[in-house]
């Protein structure tokens, strides 16, 4: 090997290290992260905790109602997203035309994706709290998280939908059944297990969005569970950031207990929503 | 040739009434609702802008546009109160600089390492992980940033605190990691075969190849991948509201206590009153961050589609 | 001594109102591209009409005027008259569904739907508003037995129709036409995913159907087309020309016969 090519296998080598490194700054934190949150958070993790109303601002009890306004708007979110979303992949896979109206509702799309969370807080706020007057409440926190949503569970359900194969479609038309009914008995049954993945990593973002419903109607203690969607909340998110930054002294583990239940309901939505969607490539 | 002697021709039985189109009332509901949701998107978009505009623009009718830009001073309570959010928009800039700065390299680097480089066990086991941490909620990192990072740059650059720029920077350059790596790695395997092979036919090293051919072939993809991070950066919320440092003054350093636009929103909302001044103050930053954003997004939109184009066959 | 005579093989248009299905001076266009030429034909009832011709002459196309499967295409146009029985189908007023319900048609490759074979049959009776149990049982049976898959399949009739054979699939999905009472059966190359066993099974269901049924049937097998056929039209692309209908007459003569050079000398080449 001449001394030339000897320099050029050491460059590709240490250029490799370096890549490397770089893929482990990606990887490393996220595992440290979880890692170190079960061993500082697990030990807070009790029944009563689970169970309890907080007291002392948060500093002892439980967390109870904050679990229970999480389920709520995750519930919300879901209920008012996946509708609309579905009938929107539905309209821009069955029903659009190449036009202008397409294109922009496309453009939308990619647009309402990037709209930063905060900015979402000031839509809801400006139109579901004070506009249509729900006030600070469950309602109004569920729509601003949904609106949110919707770019992502309309392009999921449109990829879902696109990946039926157009056979299917033709073989119903051909005998006399119109496009809605080979919408509903073909097209989404068979992209039903895409379509869940969408609705799931919704369900999971809403789970830990905070910025929004900062603005819209989460509450930092409430003594009791919401009781009707008009009225506050509180939520797992929103709790952590108020143990971990607004009350000086709450003990550590309870809030890196706080921080392993968020992380965990968080994640096991994502992953189920990645073994959904693996089952479904698998069977294709 | 079998030929069929009758040719028996069925009559057409009151055709024309029984091809006749139906009302199918229930389907055309059904259908106006799929058509009101395909154009929701739409409404919804309109409808942060108006907000924003509606609520936002008012300010400007106490204090003028440049002010607002570029006064340094940002108190809601004086008398007379004044709104300029020179700090809050330089913080935002330092931060979104430095983490992308940061998270360029390394984000790059592993989708390089993903694509060309990693045997496919070790891509199937660290693209998930990377798609994990997409999904941390961004109040957990604002926490890790907070507990762990923050007293660990207090101590390494002696400063009186350890929630400042630099700390926000570097959590947001981790959480911009994964859609600059995904994105960057779809346009790295976007980019043909043929290109890597001819490179290696004139005996170039693999290393030589990805730097030489695959990298620039994918340019204008990872330049969008790079845009996408500056914009989740942009409009990231809680990490920077818990671990910047929340200082009003206009930065200098990176390692001074900050203010982003995001954070500002964030904090001020919960004691503004509807039509108040600061109340409108906060929307009106709203709208400079919604258009920031916005223009971000709609470039990366434009690169990607002509990324696609370009090796599309 | 048959009604053969009524359609002289050059001239296209029948006097005869025998006609089921006629096409008057019909151009197709999928945006600029014209993919029909003012094609003007008639397509008996109770007997099977054959399009044959190179590949991308526009068969398919013609095939597809018939119960308006081009309107799937975005950007096709028609320009011209197709009617049924009499009925233009295309004009705002006519009901899709209504006019695919009785031109039902088969495709290319097999295509029954991911679930069982009892509901593969009665999806469109069930969608057309049946909902009666014992009904649909007989419509499964009766469907099946004229689609000549019931001896094989009557045991599993709960068994996913994708586990079938190809030759099986593609009778399910004759059977599934049926299952809506059309009147006619378009079929686009039905045999070409086909082995031959399972090929001259679908000719024979075709033969038998034909007592019933108006059939239309794309083919680039000339022996297939001889076979079943009662009539035949054969189209060709020229230079840059797609979609000119050529010659249209009764199989017989178009093969024996041919009036025209070009068919003549497609017909010998793929013969001889």
């Amino acid at each position: 090997m001449t001394k030339a090519e000897m320099s050029r296998q050491v460059s590709q080598r240490t250029a490799f290290i370096f890549l490397g490194i770089a893929t482990a700054i990606a990887v490393v934190p996220v595992l440290f992260i979880i890692i170190y949150t079960i061993i500082s958070g697990a030990g807070a993790i009790t029944w009563g905790f689970l169970t309890q109303f907080p007291s002392q601002a948060g500093k002892a009890g439980g967390i109870l109602p904050a679990i229970i306004g999480t389920f709520y708007l995750m519930l919300g979110t879901v209920l008012f997203a996946l509708p609309v979303g579905i009938f929107a992949g539905v309209y821009l896979t069955e029903y659009a035309r190449d036009n202008w109206l397409t294109k922009v509702i496309n453009m939308a799309i990619v647009n309402l994706a990037g709209v930063p969370s905060i900015v979402f807080g000031l839509f809801g706020l400006g139109v579901f709290v004070l506009a249509f007057n729900f006030g600070l409440s469950l309602l109004a926190a569920s729509l601003t998280l949904a609106c949110q949503a919707l770019a992502m569970v309309t392009t999921t359900s449109r990829e879902a939908i696109l990946a039926v194969p157009r056979e299917y479609r033709e073989g119903s038309l051909a005998i006399g059944v119109t496009r809605w009914q080979t919408v509903r008995h073909i097209v989404l049954p068979q992209a039903l297990p895409g379509i869940i993945t969408g609705a799931v990593l919704a369900i999971s973002r809403a789970a830990g969005e905070t910025a929004p419903i900062l603005v819209v109607g989460a509450a930092f203690i409430l003594p009791r569970l919401p009781q009707s969607p008009f009225d506050q909340f509180m939520a797992l998110p929103y709790h952590l950031y108020t143990v971990s930054a607004h009350v000086p002294g709450t003990p550590t583990s309870v809030v890196w207990g706080v921080a392993l239940l968020l992380l965990v309901v968080v994640l096991s939505f994502d992953i189920l929503a990645a073994v959904i969607r693996a089952r479904a490539r698998h069977r294709r | 040739m079998k030929q069929k002697a009758s040719t028996a021709v069925v009559a057409p039985v009151s055709s024309e009434k029984s091809l006749r189109r139906r009302l199918r009332l229930g389907e055309r509901i059904v259908e106006g609702w799929i058509f009101l949701a395909g154009t929701l998107a739409i409404v919804v978009l309109l409808g942060i802008i108006t907000i924003l505009l509606k609520e936002g623009l008012p300010i400007f009718a106490h204090t003028s546009p440049l002010e607002f830009l570029f006064g340094a001073t940002w108190y809601p309570i004086s008398d007379p109160p004044t709104f300029g959010i020179l700090p809050f928009f330089v913080s935002t800039l330092m931060i979104t600089l430095i983490a992308t700065a940061v998270a360029i390299p390394i984000g790059v680097g592993c989708a390089a390492f993903l694509a060309e480089v990693a045997s496919a066990k070790i891509r199937e086991t660290t693209k998930p992980v990377i798609e994990l941490l997409s999904g941390f909620p961004s109040v957990m990192m604002g926490f890790i940033g907070l507990a762990l990072l923050s007293p660990l740059v207090q101590t390494m650059f002696n400063l009186n605190t350890g929630l400042c720029g630099l700390t926000a920077s570097i959590m947001l350059s981790l959480m911009s990691l994964p859609i600059i790596v995904s994105v960057s790695e779809d346009a790295l395997h976007a980019v043909p075969q043929e290109f890597k092979e001819a490179s290696y036919a004139l005996g170039a090293t693999k290393w030589e190849t990805i730097w030489y051919v695959c990298i620039p072939a994918a340019l204008s993809g990872i330049a969008a991948a790079i845009m996408l991070g500056v914009g989740r950066a942009i409009g990231e919320t809680m990490t920077v509201l818990m671990v910047a440092g929340g200082a009003l003054a206009v930065p200098v350093s990176p390692t001074d206590p900050m203010m982003p636009m995001t954070a500002a929103i964030a904090s001020g909302i919960g004691n503004a009153v509807r039509g108040d001044l600061k109340y409108q103050a906060l929307f009106a930053i709203g709208v400079i961050l919604f258009l920031m954003t916005l223009t971000v997004n709609l470039v990366a939109d434009r690169v990607l589609e002509r990324q696609k184009r370009k090796f599309a066959r | 001594m048959n009604a053969d005579q009524t359609l002289p093989t050059s001239r296209i248009v029948s006097p005869d109102s025998g006609a089921k299905l006629r096409t008057e001076k019909v151009n197709l266009y999928y945006g600029s591209f014209q993919a029909l030429r003012s094609i003007t034909m008639d397509i008996r009832a109770c007997a099977i009409t054959a399009i044959i011709g190179p590949s991308g002459c526009g068969k398919s196309s013609l095939i597809r005027l018939f119960n308006r499967m081009n309107d799937l295409i975005m950007g096709s146009r028609v320009e011209g008259n197709v009617a049924l029985d009499g009925v233009t189908i295309y004009d705002s007023k006519i009901d899709v569904a209504e006019v695919r319900k009785r031109v039902g048609m088969v495709f290319q490759k097999p295509n029954p739907f991911p679930m069982s074979v009892f509901d593969n049959v009665t999806f469109g009776p069930m969608r057309h508003g049946v909902k009666n149990r014992a009904e649909l049982e007989e419509i499964v049976e009766k469907s099946l037995r004229q689609a000549a898959l019931w001896e094989e399949v009557k045991d599993k009739l709960g068994q996913s129709g994708l586990a079938l054979s190809g030759g099986q699939q593609q009778r399910l999905c004759i059977a599934r036409v049926l299952a809506v009472s059309p009147e006619v059966i378009l079929m686009d190359e039905p045999c070409s995913a086909l082995d031959p066993v399972a090929t001259l099974k679908i000719e024979d269901l075709m033969r038998g159907l034909v007592e019933q049924y108006t059939i239309v049937i794309v083919t680039h097998n000339m022996q297939q087309a001889a076979r079943v056929s009662d009539m035949a039209a054969f189209m060709m692309m020229e230079e840059d020309r797609a979609g000119v209908l050529v010659e249209y007459g009764p199989t017989s003569k178009l093969f024996t016969n041919p009036k025209d050079k070009r068919t003549e000398d497609y017909i010998t080449g793929r013969f001889g």
